[in-house]
C-alpha cells in the first residue's frame, strides 16, 4: 500500500505552476517573435518603397497615440499593483486595481477606433495602409485578449478560495499584459515617431 | 496489495483499443495517434508522387493535365512535409520523451492532445482544396508571390486560401508543441537526469523544438500578410503594386530552412540511440554529439537566403551565406563522424531497424555532399530550379529522414505494441526502399545538371532514359510500403509477445513493460549514469527507496 501512496506523491512534486508560467514565457518568446517579423517588414517597406505614402496623406497624427501610449504604459504598473495586492491577500484592492487596468486597456482600444475612424487611407492604401493596419490591428487584437483575459481574472476572483493555491492565471495576465505593452513601445517609435 | 491491483489495471487500459480513437491524454496514445494519421498522409502523398512520376515517364505532357500536374506536385511537397515530416516525428519524440527522461507525461497533457487533432483538421482543410473551384493550390510548396496571390479561379474560397489556412493551423499546432516539449524537457526530467544524462536524442528533439519556437512565427507573419494579398486586397507582396515579393520568400525561408533541421535533428537522435544498441558500443563523443544539436539549431537561424542566391541577391549577401551554410556542415560532420566511430569495430547486428538505420546514414552523407555543393554560389546559380535541387532535397527527405523515420518505428515497435515485428518482411521492406529511393532519386542529379528543371510536365526527349529509371524507383517506393503495412498490422495483431527490453538496449523506456503503463512508471527512477553504457557493468539507475515516507 506504501508503495502506491508514495508514487502518488512523487507525482505531485512536480512544480505544476511553475511548469505553467515558464511555458507562457515560451510562448510569448514565440509570439514575439512574429512582431519582430512585421517589425523587419515594415523596415523593410518604409526604407526601399518609393511613394511610401499614398497620395493625400501626409503623415499620422502624433499627439492622440501618445496620450494612448502613456494611458497603456501606465496600466502595466497598474496591473503590477494588483498582483502584489493578490500576494498581501487583498482581494478587493486586487479587483479595484484590475479593473482599473481593463478600463485603462478599454480606454486604449476605444482611443485607437477612434484614430482608425479619422484616418483618410485604408487597409487597401499600398503597403503603407496595409503596414499600418495590420501592425495596429494585430496589436490590438492582443490588447483586447489582455482584456479579455483580465475580465476573466476578475470575474474567478468571486470564486471562493479561487487563488488561494495559484497566482499562475494573474501572472500570466500580467506578464501578457507588459509583453503587449512592450511591443507597443516599439511600434509606437517605428510608426509614429519614425515617419 | 494496492499495487497489484494497480498494475492491472493499468495493463487493462493499455489493452483497450478504443482509447487510440479518443481524445485521450496519454502521451504514448497522443504519439501513436501522431505517427498513424501522419503516415495515411505518406500514402496520400505517395499517390500524389505516383501521378508524377507517371507523367514524367514521357517526355509530352499526356497523363495529367497542366494545371493538375501543378497542383499534385504543390500537394505532394505540402502533404509531405507538413503532414508526414512534421507530424511522424513529432509523434515519435511524443512517444519517447517522456518515457526517457523519467516523467509520467508531458507537461501540459491536454494542450499534447488539442495539437495533435489539428492535424486531421488541417489536413482536411489542405485537401478539400480538390473540391473548390479552380481546385488546389498551384503555387508549389512554398507559394511565392505573385503566382500565389492570382487567385485564377477569383472566388473567395479557393485553393491557395486553404493552403494558406491549413499552413498556419499546423504553425499553430506546432508551436503548441515546442512549448510544450521544451517545458517537458527542461522542467520534467526524473532525478538524477541531467542534462548530460539525457539521450542524445532529447538533446536533438530540443534543438529541434527551439527552432521551431524562433522560426515558425517568421512564417505565420508571411502567410498573414499572402492572405491578406490574396483575399483582402492589399499589396504587401504585388509588384505591380509596389509591393516587395522578395519579402516574403525572406519570411518563408526564414523559417523553411531551419524547419529542415527541425525535420533531420530528430533523425539524428534516432542514429544515436539505434548505432549504439545493435552495436553493443557507447555512442562515441556523447557530449559532442548532443551539443551539435544545439550548434546546428543556432546556425541554422543564419543560412536561408542560399535559397535566394537567384533571387537578386546582392553579391556580398550571397558571399555571407555561403560561408554560414558551409558552417553547418562542420557540426553535422562531427555527428557523422561520431556514428562511424561509434559502429568501428562493433558486433553489428543486422536487423531491419539497425540496416534502415545504415541505409539512412549512407543516404544522408551522399545528400550532405550535394548540400556542400549546393550551398556555393557558383554551382547553385548554375543548377538553381533544377532536378539537381529536387534530388539532393529528396535524398534528405526520403533517404535520411523517411528511411531514419523507418528505423525508429522498427526499433520501437516491440516498446509501442508489446509484439515483435517479422524479421523477413522487415528486411523486404528494407531492400525495396533502399534500392527503390536510390533509383528514384539519384537519376534526378545527371537530369539536373543537363539542365531538366523542376516543375515542368513535359521534357527535352534526351532526358527519358534517366526519367524513366526514376520513376521505375518511385513505382519500387510506393511498393515497399506495401510489406511494411503487412508487417505492422500483422504483428500487431498475431506477432510474439515482446518482452521488456528485446535488444537489451540501455534507457529508462526499456526498463517499463511493453507496451508501457499509462502513466509510465510506478515509481519515478533515480538514475545514476549516463545514458549509453554498453559493455560497463554501471546500471542506469537505482531503485528509489519506497519505505521512506
Amino acid at each position: 500500500m506504501s508503495n502506491t501512496i508514495s508514487s502518488e506523491e512523487l507525482h505531485h512534486t512536480h512544480d505544476e505552476e511553475g511548469n505553467s508560467m515558464f511555458g507562457f514565457f515560451v510562448f510569448l518568446l514565440s509570439e514575439s517573435v512574429i512582431f519582430l517579423s512585421f517589425f523587419a517588414g515594415y523596415i523593410v517597406y518604409k526604407t526601399t518603397t518609393p511613394n511610401w505614402l499614398p497620395p493625400g496623406v501626409d503623415g499620422l497624427e502624433v499627439r492622440d497615440p501618445a496620450i494612448n501610449t502613456i494611458i497603456l504604459v501606465s496600466s502595466s504598473f497598474v496591473i503590477y499593483f494588483a498582483e502584489r495586492a493578490l500576494h498581501n491577500k487583498n482581494l478587493w484592492l486586487f479587483r479595484l486595481f484590475l479593473l482599473a487596468t481593463m478600463a485603462m486597456g478599454g480606454y486604449f482600444l476605444y482611443g485607437q477606433s477612434v484614430e482608425w475612424e479619422h484616418l483618410t487611407f485604408g487597409f487597401n492604401s499600398g503597403v503603407f495602409g496595409g503596414s499600418f493596419y495590420l501592425l495596429t490591428g494585430f496589436h490590438g487584437l492582443h490588447v483586447f485578449t489582455g482584456v479579455l483575459l483580465q475580465s476573466i481574472m476578475l470575474l474567478r476572483s468571486f470564486i471562493p478560495g479561487n487563488y488561494d493555491n495559484s497566482h499562475f492565471g494573474i501572472n500570466a495576465t500580467s506578464l501578457f499584459w507588459h509583453f503587449v505593452d512592450v511591443i507597443w513601445i516599439i511600434l509606437f517609435i517605428l510608426i509614429y515617431i519614425w515617419q | 496489495m494496492t499495487t497489484n491491483i494497480s498494475t492491472e489495471h493499468h495493463h487493462e487500459d493499455v489493452m483497450n483499443w478504443r482509447r487510440y480513437f479518443s481524445f485521450s491524454t496519454d502521451h504514448k496514445v497522443i504519439g501513436i495517434q501522431y505517427i498513424v494519421t501522419s503516415f495515411l498522409f505518406f500514402l496520400i502523398g505517395g499517390f500524389f508522387a505516383m501521378l508524377i512520376r507517371g507523367e514524367l515517364l514521357t517526355p509530352e505532357s499526356d497523363l495529367l493535365d497542366r494545371s493538375v500536374y501543378n497542383a499534385m506536385f504543390t500537394m505532394h511537397g505540402t502533404v509531405m512535409l507538413f503532414m508526414w515530416t512534421f507530424p511522424v516525428l513529432t509523434g515519435l519524440a511524443n512517444y519517447l520523451v517522456p518515457l526517457m527522461i523519467g516523467a509520467r507525461d508531458m507537461a501540459f497533457p491536454r494542450l499534447n492532445a488539442a495539437a495533435f487533432w489539428m492535424v486531421p483538421v488541417f489536413g482536411i482543410i489542405l485537401l478539400s482544396s480538390f473540391f473548390v473551384p479552380g481546385g488546389p493550390a498551384q503555387a508549389g510548396w512554398w507559394s511565392y508571390p505573385p503566382i500565389s496571390i492570382q487567385n485564377p479561379a477569383g472566388t473567395f474560397i479557393n485553393g491557395q486560401l486553404l493552403w494558406l489556412m491549413a499552413i498556419t493551423i499546423s504553425g499553430v499546432s506546432s508551436i503548441m508543441g515546442a512549448v510544450n516539449f521544451v517545458t517537458t524537457i527542461v522542467k520534467m526530467r526524473a532525478p538524477g537526469m541531467t542534462y548530460f544524462r539525457m539521450p542524445a536524442y532529447v538533446w536533438a528533439v530540443l534543438s529541434a523544438q527551439i527552432i521551431q519556437l524562433f522560426g515558425l512565427p517568421a512564417l505565420t507573419a508571411g502567410a498573414v500578410m499572402l492572405l491578406c494579398d490574396l483575399s483582402f486586397g492589399t499589396t504587401f507582396f504585388d509588384p505591380s503594386q509596389g509591393g516587395n515579393p522578395v519579402l516574403y520568400q525572406h519570411f518563408f525561408w526564414f523559417y523553411s530552412h531551419p524547419a529542415v533541421y527541425v525535420i533531420i535533428l530528430p533523425v539524428f537522435g534516432i542514429f544515436s540511440e539505434v548505432f549504439p544498441v545493435y552495436a553493443r558500443k557507447p555512442l562515441f563523443g556523447y557530449r559532442v554529439v548532443a551539443i551539435s544539436s544545439l550548434l546546428i539549431a543556432g546556425v541554422s537561424a543564419l543560412v536561408w537566403v542560399h535559397h535566394m542566391f537567384a533571387s537578386g541577391t546582392p553579391g556580398w549577401m550571397r558571399m555571407v551565406f555561403m560561408g554560414t551554410t558551409m558552417l553547418v556542415s562542420v557540426p553535422t560532420g562531427i555527428k557523422v563522424f561520431a556514428w562511424v566511430a561509434t559502429i568501428w569495430g562493433g558486433k553489428l547486428r543486422l536487423n531491419t531497424a539497425m540496416l534502415f538505420a545504415l541505409g539512412a546514414l549512407v543516404m544522408f552523407v551522399f545528400s550532405g555532399i550535394t548540400g556542400i555543393m549546393l550551398g556555393s554560389v557558383p554551382v547553385d546559380i548554375h543548377v538553381n530550379n533544377t532536378y539537381f535541387v529536387v534530388g539532393h532535397f529528396h535524398y534528405v527527405l526520403y533517404g535520411a529522414v523517411t528511411m531514419g523515420v523507418y528505423a525508429a518505428l522498427y526499433h520501437w515497435f516491440p516498446k509501442m505494441s508489446g509484439r515483435m515485428y517479422n524479421e523477413g518482411l522487415g528486411q523486404l521492406h528494407f531492400l525495396l526502399t533502399f534500392v527503390g529511393a536510390n533509383l528514384n532519386f539519384w537519376p534526378m542529379h545527371p537530369l539536373g545538371l543537363q539542365g531538366m528543371l523542376r516543375r515542368v510536365s513535359s521534357y527535352d526527349p534526351e532526358y527519358t532514359f534517366w526519367n524513366v529509371i526514376a520513376s521505375i524507383g518511385g513505382f519500387l517506393l510506393g511498393m515497399s510500403t506495401l510489406p511494411f503495412i503487412l508487417n505492422i498490422i500483422g504483428s500487431w495483431v498475431t506477432g510474439k509477445q515482446a518482452p521488456d527490453n528485446p535488444w537489451r538496449a540501455i534507457g529508462l523506456e526499456w526498463m517499463v513493460s511493453s507496451p508501457p503503463p499509462v502513466e509510465n512508471f510506478d515509481e519515478i527512477p533515480i538514475v545514476i549514469s549516463g545514458p549509453y553504457g554498453y559493455g560497463q557493468s554501471e546500471p542506469l539507475t537505482k531503485s528509489q527507496d519506497v519505505s521512506q515516507e
